[in-house]
């Protein structure tokens, strides 16, 4: 029998301030799971009619704000500038339009029974943070590893620093009688590819950071990889971590449906989807961020994206937890993720300096990622039965607790194999060169060329 | 919208049938100033890489200034623009129009790639205004491989000193 410390009913007090994390606690032991979609829509009314649509979908739901990538890397100039040219984002612009009108577009939607959570992805998030509090949102999601490594040039340190006073600015809505709801991005890192225990790893790391700065309700994510029992084994060593370095906090752990190349049939997004919904009720979890059918090609639209929930309701409902690795079993995932997280943790008595000292050493490093001060040393691969495996460990501290990893070089071709394994997989295993062709031939794409020969003006040969 | 552009899939196709033409050719690859996207930029490097060219890969959240500056003190034979979050018709337009009006880089080869707008197949327009605007290529995902071999085979040689 699996033993799952209840993450609920520990803290009174907390409970009865409401909010995002309790909602979600209460639907969990309620039986039920909680999915979010992930939309963003830069027209305020759109945004407003696809949160009612979220609301009103046959699931137990929560809202979301995405934000755009102008807001994400602090661009108001070109945020303005777009907004005033009518042209669509790829998210709500959350400063640019400011909180007088984000609280319009809440205002009846959300509330105690659908709390909304703001999602951008930024290692610059001050305006972020300042502009949901003051249109009254309380939950957010990010962390100063996960939004900084995989999404731009800012510094780790800058990053480190800049999470730790919003952190810090964040807890402080607790004083106002409300409770702010953090979730880490760290299970997501890079979408794929990143070996389970490193992201359970960065995951709970992140979810200690938010911890030391104040925040008492937390979620811990964790992205759907490449094989559901490698999966299984990653969210109980999640759920163990946070229950053994957490025990003082509200937390649940949120399941992402595939973040890489996803399938383009509708077929394979909904068999993909349909495995991250069983994931999800299989480790007890208690929320799931769907992807939609739209995915592989646009931003989805809201009846796409309420479709993608009620399927994944409708699966989770009939899903049933897993007996799996218990609590306290020590799979490979687990002894691996504790070895990382022991080790950053000894670095240094400050977390957010552990972390950066992590980094600089190299016990912390994710493959492919190509910023500056990421060591670049790891690298990772799919085995024959689909398990996401060390390849090259660099200077992680896992050399006694993992064996036989062999350097293999990786050609273009390889990574492409790699990273579209999720996406074969689902899609059928057709070879990928027809089905390109196939793609070609009817979507009409367009392609426009002009040979550098004939450019007017070009000489330079 | 995590996937990164279909361009780089389309482009392993083109991987099998090249020799090693781009010897001492510099390639610069670069996202757009909003564009968080790496495994594109990672996959593009690791493919021209292995057509010979030098790769100089610019990572993630390129902004304006930085592009122009590296182009022109690299003054490379390409520079291939990848871009997967939707802006990339917004950024390019921008960017293309900052670049050309340095005189040096009048003549650059630049090609423009991936999902441009947040629509999908339905933006079709903005590969035409992208081309006025100055890129020498533009190719929307899913579009194929065999318009940007013809562009990588046709470059110019770089004048040397």
């Amino acid at each position: 029998m699996n033993e799952i410390v209840p993450s609920s009913g520990r803290a009174v007090s907390r409970r009865e301030r409401g909010g995002f994390g309790d909602f979600v606690l209460r639907t969990h032991a309620s039986g039920g799971l909680v999915v979010q979609p992930r939309m963003g829509f830069s027209d305020p009314d759109e945004m407003r009619t696809g949160l009612i649509a979220t609301k009103e979908a046959s699931a137990t739901t929560v809202g979301t704000l995405t934000l755009d990538s102008y807001t994400r890397v602090g661009d108001r100039e070109a945020a303005r500038r777009a907004l005033r040219a009518g042209l669509r984002l790829n998210g709500y612009p959350i400063v640019e339009h400011g909180a007088e009108l984000t609280r319009l577009v809440l205002n009846g939607v959300r509330g105690p029974g659908f709390p909304v959570q703001v999602r951008h992805g930024s290692a610059t998030p001050l305006n972020i943070f300042a502009s949901l509090i003051e249109a009254g949102l309380d939950a957010t999601e990010g962390g100063p590893v996960s939004y900084c490594l995989p999404y731009g040039r800012v510094p780790l340190a800058e990053s480190v620093r800049n999470w730790a006073r919003c952190s810090e600015i964040f807890a402080r809505l607790r004083e106002t009688g409300r409770e702010p709801h953090l979730e880490t991005f760290g299970g997501c890192m890079l979408g794929q590819l990143c070996p389970p225990s490193q992201l359970v790893a960065i995951s709970v790391l992140e979810a200690l950071f938010f911890y030391r700065y104040g925040l008492r309700s937390l979620s811990a994510s964790y992205a759907q990889q490449t094989d559901p029992a490698q999966d299984r084994e990653a969210i109980f060593a999640l759920r163990r971590l946070c229950a053994e370095l957490l025990p003082e906090a509200d937390w649940h752990v949120v399941v992402y449906a595939y973040m890489g190349v996803y399938p383009t049939t509708p077929e394979g997004s909904y068999k993909l989807l349909a495995r991250a919904a069983e994931l999800a009720v299989a480790t007890h979890s208690e929320r799931l961020i769907v992807k939609t059918v739209a995915e592989a090609h646009r931003i989805p639209t809201v009846a796409e994206n309420v479709a993608a929930l009620e399927y994944a309701a409708a699966v989770a409902a009939m899903a049933r937890p897993a007996r799996g690795p218990s609590l306290t079993e020590d799979t490979q995932t687990y002894v691996e993720a504790r070895t990382l997280v022991n080790a950053v943790l000894n670095l240094d008595p400050d977390i957010g300096r552990a972390l950066l000292r992590a980094f600089q050493h190299g016990y912390l490093d994710i493959p492919y990622c190509v910023h500056p001060d990421n060591r670049g040393q790891t690298r990772s691969y799919i085995d024959g039965d689909g398990w996401l495996r060390w390849a090259e460990i660099g200077s992680l501290p896992l050399s006694h607790v993992v064996k036989g990893t062999q350097p293999r070089a990786m050609t273009s071709a390889g990574l492409l194999d790699a990273l579209s394994y999720v996406q074969r997989k689902f899609d059928g295993a057709a070879p990928s060169a027809i089905r390109r062709n196939d793609l070609r031939g009817k979507s009409g794409h367009m392609m426009l060329a002009r040979s550098p020969a004939v450019n007017p003006g070009s000489g330079v040969s | 919208m995590n996937e990164y552009a279909e361009l780089s899939s389309d482009l392993a196709d083109a991987a099998v049938d090249y020799s090693p033409e781009g010897r001492g050719r510099t390639v610069v690859v670069t996202s757009l100033a909003s564009d968080s996207h790496t495994w594109n930029l990672v996959f593009l490097q690791l493919f021209l890489e292995e057509l010979g060219y030098d790769v100089v890969n610019l990572g993630p959240c390129v902004p304006d200034e930085l592009l122009v500056e590296e182009c022109r003190a690299r003054r490379p034979d390409l520079v291939v623009v990848s871009s997967v979050n939707g802006h990339g018709y917004q950024e390019g337009l921008r960017v293309i129009r900052e670049l050309r009006a340095h005189g040096e880089l009048v003549d650059l080869p630049m090609a423009i790639g991936g999902k441009l707008g947040v629509g999908g197949a339905q933006d079709t327009r903005y590969a035409e205004e992208l081309m006025v605007a100055g890129f020498d290529l533009v190719i929307e995902e899913g579009a194929g491989t065999s318009a940007f071999r013809h562009f990588i085979e046709s470059l110019p040689q770089r004048a040397l000193p």
